[in-house]
């Protein structure tokens, strides 16, 4: 089954283009957030192509940005564009940064189930992170303390929300950090006054989304754009890879349908307009 | 070896044995000669791995602090309160994340004493052999659980319960952290309580019986005052296992930079300097601001571990004294 399917992404997804070329290694490097999508590319792909040799390293978007610059990998994975300071090194190496989008990733804000409240501006999210908004009564709520919840200062999801939503301004000092999404997922869900912002997979019954300036966060609004705390996941790679490469085929392996499916069981959007 | 031992004397196979080693050539006796110095040397140098190892982290950590020691004051970093050092313009005070620290560790001895102490006096002069065979095992096997499944228990567990059952705003605080430290140090205290309470003299107490003393008076005046030293050096080794914590310490206690007030609120989030390092090392480039003042808490905890280090030396070797000395 599983073969015959990858035999028809072959066939559909590849016609036309030369395989023989590229037997070798792939260095791919960068952001943690893009990393598991970058392990499941690399997994399907080596199936693919046993001849190829890829590896996968996770040390941040900054990181992988470097890589890429120092000729240390061929793809960097990064999950928000490159800093102009990056792109000025990487032109004075001789090196031109290319970007791809391969998928989307949205960040749903989220409250207890009990929570009435239904919607939020950013201004409104920003000022609780702030500590300017201490309380639910003053958003409409019952009269509880919020309790705002954040990612690890280390984590792609923290450096969207704090670009996107606290336009990098300071947290509060009573906001409390986790390390993973599902540690978030689970702090809000089993505390009654709690604010906190997960991917979109890890919306469940359990919390509640809330929307964000009129918008519900959702596979189609996240696609489209609209939903206002979402962004675009990229790799890099240096000048656009020559055709039939396998750079190239990894690059665009987003683009078929096994892509697709990895990049939903990896917890985000497709790039598609349907 | 022996076989040529015993070729060169082959009559006298049966006394060989003993009188092998007046009976070396002189290249056996060089060979002996190397291999006691050999080993000597080898076993020493193996030996100095282990104190190398601590001076090179110790040189490693001051190295990559230094520039962060001369570029900011030393004041800031130890009596302001907030820690943004990826803002601009960054502020380095670490003093919620020392104050966290202490909070999180005396909560942890306040609750682990009192309990650890407890169980080393029944464990070493109450309960039957059989429970003792069984209950010793099994505490330490409390200290061979993973922290991260501790945390996992923390977070998932403890936290809803908190959160339920006391109405606490938030679940993962300074208490919730105390309580698991404390199960995490109970192993250590009741171990080595356990020990110096043991190695009190069967004579002491039955001194104290003979002058009429009841159980429970003998055990606290005369065999615990005995034992104190190795019960303070207990608690000090338990006290290092909660400061050094990181893993718990980043799940249970919500990682808020904050310093509770009033100040004996346990119910809000704290943060530690262990879980700053821990969380805050994969953003930061290196080299930059933020990568030397995490060596530099990395700095102030090694001086905090190595103070109580040194306490916890000083009681044991009078532990020992004491012991000595009693005997005689």
């Amino acid at each position: 089954m599983k073969k015959m399917f990858l035999v028809s992404i072959l066939m559909f997804g590849m016609a036309g283009v030369s395989l023989a070329a590229d037997a070798g290694i792939l260095q791919i490097d960068g952001s943690t957030t893009v990393g598991p999508i970058g392990d499941a590319f690399a997994e399907a792909f080596m199936g693919m192509y046993p001849s190829v040799s890829i590896t996968v390293k996770k040390t941040g978007s900054g990181d992988g940005a470097a890589a890429l610059v120092d000729g240390r990998c061929d793809i960097a994975m990064m999950s928000r564009f490159m800093k102009e300071q990056e792109f000025k090194t990487a032109v004075e190496k001789g090196i031109f940064p290319v970007a791809h989008v391969i998928a989307m990733d949205g960040i749903c804000v989220v409250v207890h189930a009990s929570n009435p409240v239904k919607e939020l501006t950013t201004e409104q999210v920003r000022h609780i992170y702030l500590g300017k908004i201490t309380n639910w009564k003053e958003l409409g709520g019952p009269d509880r303390k919020i309790v705002p919840i954040s990612r690890d200062t280390s984590s792609g999801t923290y450096e969207t929300f704090h670009e996107l939503v606290m336009k990098k301004e300071k947290m509060a000092a009573n906001v409390e950090y986790v390390n993973a999404n599902p540690q978030a997922h689970a702090r809000v869900k089993s505390t009654e006054g709690a604010i906190g912002y997960v991917g979109l997979g890890f919306v469940d019954m359990n919390v509640k989304a809330v929307k964000i300036d009129g918008v519900m966060p959702s596979r189609q609004t996240i696609a489209q754009g609209k939903y206002p705390i979402s962004r675009p996941l990229f790799l890099f790679t240096n000048g656009y890879p020559k055709l039939g490469s396998m750079t190239y085929l990894f690059c665009t392996f987003y683009l078929t349908e096994k892509g697709q499916e990895i990049i939903e069981a990896k917890h985000f959007i497709p790039v598609t307009a349907y | 070896m022996l076989e040529q031992a015993n070729t060169i004397e082959p009559n006298q196979r049966q006394a060989a044995e003993f009188t092998r080693p007046l009976a070396l050539t002189a290249r056996q006796d060089l060979r002996g000669y190397l291999a006691h110095r050999g080993g000597r040397l080898l076993l020493f140098l193996l030996t100095g791995v282990s104190v190398l190892a601590v001076l090179l982290i110790l040189f490693f950590v001051l190295r990559e602090a230094l520039p962060f020691l001369r570029q900011h004051s030393l004041r800031e970093f130890l009596t302001q309160r907030g820690w943004y050092p990826e803002a601009q313009p960054a502020e380095f005070g670490a003093l919620a994340l020392m104050a966290g620290s202490l909070y999180v560790t005396a909560g942890s001895l306040i609750l682990a004493v009192p309990i650890g102490l407890l169980a080393a006096v029944y464990l070493s002069d109450i309960a039957p052999f059989a429970v003792r065979q069984i209950c010793k095992p099994v505490i330490e096997l409390l200290a061979a659980i993973p922290s991260v499944a501790y945390g996992f228990f923390a977070v998932l567990v403890l936290a809803p319960w908190l959160h339920d059952r006391l109405g606490f705003d938030t679940g993962a605080n300074a208490l919730n952290a105390s309580l698991i430290l404390a199960i995490m140090a109970l192993p250590t205290i009741i171990s080595v309580a356990e020990d110096s309470l043991a190695a009190v003299g069967r004579e002491l107490r039955e001194a104290s019986y003979g002058l009429g003393a009841t159980r429970a008076e003998t055990l606290g005046k005369v065999v615990i005052p005995a034992a104190h030293s190795g019960i303070i050096a207990g608690v000090i080794l338990g006290m290092m296992r909660a400061i050094g914590e990181t893993m718990v310490v980043w799940m249970a206690s919500g990682n808020a930079n904050q310093i509770p007030s009033p100040w004996w609120d346990f119910s809000q989030s704290i943060r530690t300097m262990t879980a700053t390092i821990a969380g805050d090392m994969g953003e930061t480039a290196k080299g930059s601001a933020h990568y030397h003042s995490l060596f530099a808490v990395g700095l102030l905890l090694l001086v905090f571990t190595l103070v109580l280090n040194l306490t916890s030396e000083y009681f044991l070797a009078r532990a020992k004294r004491l012991a000595k000395g009693k005997r005689k």
